[in-house]
């Protein structure tokens, strides 16, 4: 799973804990070449193996979460029950040989366990420690323990979307998951930069919270300097006039909107109703925001009669922006994201195939990849603690009858 | 400071900026390049450009071209977002620019990729949440699809971006070579769905808007509410299953019978035997009952403080303001104050993280039109008459 010449090809990464937060950088490290390590217990697998569907053909199965194995292509997986003789001090050799530890439990938890950064620093001196959680190691509500998918209601998410008026939505999975993933990931790498300049290892914290918060920046910088409160507001936007989805034939959508006068006269004549751009309602932005219901009804009589691939291709054609509401179906067959093989099908040996999400960006020289499937519980056990780790025949066996695997 | 040794020219449009500002945290001298002249008080341009320099310098010139063919010779990245097809992204090209330094990163940040069939479609937030799949998940189950109402196209793709350039940066350390990174903001935000579409590839289901209540829970069909009108806004609580999901509803109750709240079926509930997947619609409704008027007594805050105490799960549905006021974010130092144009100051968001103990810095002000044009170009080795000819025929506008 190291494939040579791939940007970070020969970078050690362990992971413990499970779930979405930490998996996910683990993941985007190892479709660049870094060899990762998941680490479970038999008797307390990774939550995603057995809490979630889709199972293959339905049945559930250690192996057979399609949920666990999203987020876990291209790693190794090995069990470790760290209170069995052994166990823990196998776990500090895997902590002493590699090079980053994410982590993702509620603080102090990995302090308990004897795995903590201060404790591992003492022999691994340039370790990479990432701990990520809902609110960072500290402060008054550290120890809050939950789900992204409600993280993302305290994080600003679900109430930004919705109706005005309206309740909250929800938003699919743990969204602010992969948010924090997407900054803890760089964090990393930075830190193992400084690392090769001065031998220096770091102990990372993030609040998957926080990370949140970049996602926003632009609001609380407007509640902070103007004391605005930007709500949620349906598919409105405060400059584009039309700005919304559309119901087309065959239940699909549209997405579209117009930036500029010239743009909604273009979309009005691509439409065969050039007459819209001339109507004193729609004349300004200011105009078809205040009209938006009558302009919404005329846009949607002609999306109705047509399909979604129809009306972007007439738009688009016309320099209009517009795209279909791509459904999860769609995304496996969008010309674009297979164009990008944002898709990677890879054969698994209880799933058989399933297509691994890629990355949304790309390397020229040393491209990514999806280099194998999620692993099994337990797959490398022997791989990786004899030859990686180096332990003898007797040591392996010794803990293997100790049940620290 | 983690990136201390290296220099980025930032030239990128929305898409793109919150890829500088990661950089930035992280501790490298990012020069965010506009036009002269380019208004730069916009919020969300304020929000992402917190902790670069600024060089104001006109890119649609040849002399400007020069000038920056000179600073992409000596710099470490380079991040843009020109529109492909675009004579912006003919100048971007990375082949070109390769040949000037092999060592350079380039990033380019656009809306679908720089090749492909649909590489030269445009496309604003809305129509990116669509294509990336985001939007066929939220609203309402028979509604309208909806985007979030602040875009999340611009940070999905930028902090795709920001991990693109990090992963290039590690490969040059091993081949002392750059690379271009080529980023797909529909790509990127195929991401935010999580293992939405593992459901369509394995098992043939295709995922919908779930709107405000949880489905797929009960063998009944029962759906579970999850966002509760409070005396002032939403909620966001679940009646779970697990063990989790146990101790939270058991937790609620105790705290309900406290309050002097009516129970109702709550009260005879065997919590350790409790099976949601097991629940009717009707059941469901009866347990929901009680809580719905006791979530209507309490307010955001007052729920956030209980579900900590009592170690629920669960939390406020919060607006910019409750963020902003939050005492946990206060305690970890997470907010930035910097110095407003005009005196004052202006808060910002702080460093990305903790490292070490200490939060990221984040020291460097909004810059200002033109406030770091001089400096920034004589560090890049233009002479004072140099700099004053290009001031001189309007290529960069000084402070």
């Amino acid at each position: 799973m190291t494939a040579i010449g791939q940007a970070l090809g020969g970078l050690k990464v362990i992971e413990i804990g499970g779930y979405a937060a930490g998996p996910w950088i683990g993941k985007v490290l190892a479709n660049y070449g870094a060899t990762v390590i998941h680490i479970e217990a038999r008797d307390r697998p990774d939550g995603f193996r057995l809490q979630y569907p889709p199972y293959k053909d339905g049945k559930k199965g250690i192996n057979r979460s399609g949920c666990f194995s999203y987020f876990n292509d291209s790693k190794y997986a090995v069990t470790i029950d760290v209170k069995k003789p052994g166990g823990l001090e196998l776990a500090r050799r895997l902590s002493d040989w590699t090079d980053v530890l994410v982590e993702n439990m509620r603080p102090g938890v990995i302090d308990r366990i004897g795995l903590g950064y201060q404790e591992l620093k003492k022999t691994n001196p340039g370790l990479i420690f990432m701990s990520t959680c809902n609110m960072g190691q500290t402060g008054p509500r550290a120890a809050t323990g939950g789900f992204g998918s409600q993280l993302s209601a305290l994080a600003g998410f679900c109430g930004l979307t919705g109706d005005a008026g309206g309740s909250p939505q929800l938003l699919y999975g743990p969204y602010i998951d992969f948010v924090a993933a997407l900054v803890g990931a760089p964090l990393i790498l930075a830190a193992l930069d400084r690392r090769r300049r001065t031998g220096e290892g770091s102990h990372i914290d993030v609040a998957q919270y926080e990370c949140g918060a970049f996602f926003l920046a632009g609001l609380f910088y407007d509640y902070h300097a103007n004391g605005k409160i930007v709500e949620r507001d349906g598919n409105a936007d405060p400059v584009a006039a039309p700005h919304n989805a559309y119901a087309c034939k065959d239940d699909e959508w549209i997405a579209t909107s117009c930036w500029g006068d010239d743009e909604f006269k273009r979309l009005a004549e691509a439409a065969g109703h050039p007459q819209w751009a001339k109507d004193k309602r729609f004349k300004d932005a200011a105009g078809r925001r205040k009209n938006a219901a009558a302009l919404d009804e005329l846009i949607g009589q002609w999306t109705a009669g047509l399909t979604a691939d129809q009306l972007v291709d007439i738009l688009q054609g016309a320099g209009v922006r517009a795209y279909k509401v791509n459904t999860c179906a769609d995304l496996f067959t969008d010309p674009q994201l297979t164009h990008r093989k944002t898709w990677r099908v890879r054969k698994h040996p209880e799933i058989d195939t399933q297509a691994h999400y890629f990355p949304g960006f790309d390397l020229s020289e040393q491209p990514g990849d999806v280099t194998a499937p999620a692993p099994l519980l337990a797959q490398d056990n022997e791989l990786v603690f004899r030859e990686f780790l180096g332990l003898s025949e007797d040591e392996y066996k010794e803990l293997e009858e100790n049940g620290v695997f | 400071m983690l990136l201390e040794p290296y220099r980025v020219l930032d030239c990128t449009g929305q898409l793109g900026w919150l890829a500088g500002r990661i950089l930035a945290d992280l501790g490298a001298d990012v020069i965010k390049i506009e036009p002269p002249g380019a208004p730069l008080d916009a919020p969300d341009w304020r929000a992402n450009n917190a902790n670069k320099r600024l060089l104001s310098l006109d890119l649609e010139c040849e002399q400007g071209r020069a000038a920056f063919l000179k600073m992409a010779a000596a710099a470490d990245f380079l991040l843009e977002t020109a529109p492909p097809g675009s004579a912006q992204a003919r100048f971007f090209d990375p082949d070109t620019l390769a040949a000037a330094n092999a060592k350079l990163i380039h990033v380019s940040i656009t809306p679908f990729g720089r090749t492909g069939p649909r590489a030269r479609w445009q496309a604003s937030d809305i129509e990116l949440m669509a294509a990336g799949g985001a939007m066929s998940l939220a609203g309402e189950p028979d509604g309208m699809p909806l985007r979030v109402t602040a875009p999340q196209s611009n940070p999905w793709a930028a902090s795709q971006a920001a991990v693109g350039a990090m992963v290039a940066l590690t490969g040059r350390a091993a081949s002392g070579r750059g690379q271009h990174v080529d980023v797909s903001a529909q790509a990127a935000i195929v991401a935010s769905i999580a293992h939405a579409p593992a459901s369509w590839d394995l098992i043939g289901v295709n995922p919908m808007r779930a709107g405000a209540f949880m489905t797929g829970r009960s063998v009944h069909g029962a759906v579970y509410r999850v966002f509760w009108p409070c005396r002032d806004g939403y909620l966001n609580f679940i009646i779970y299953g697990g063990v989790a999901g146990r101790r939270t509803n058991q937790a609620l109750a105790a705290w309900m019978a406290d309050s002097g709240a009516d129970l109702g079926v709550l009260a005879d509930i065997d919590w350790a035997n409790f099976d949601s997947t097991q629940a009717t619609q009707d059941e469901v409704d009866a347990m929901e009952a009680p809580i719905g008027e006791f979530f209507r007594s309490i307010t955001k805050a007052e729920f956030l403080q209980g579900a900590f105490d009592r170690e629920m799960l669960g939390y406020p549905v919060n607006n910019v303001a409750d963020i902003a006021h939050d005492p946990q974010l206060e305690a970890r130092g997470f907010w930035a104050d910097l110095p407003a144009p005009g005196g004052g100051s202006e808060r910002h968001c702080g460093g990305l993280a903790m490292v070490d103990g200490e939060r990221l810095a984040v020291d460097r002000p909004v810059p200002g039109p033109g406030q770091h044009s001089r400096e920034v170009l004589g560090e890049f080795g233009f002479g004072a008459h140099e700099i004053d000819a290009l001031i001189g025929d309007n290529v960069v506008a000084d402070q």
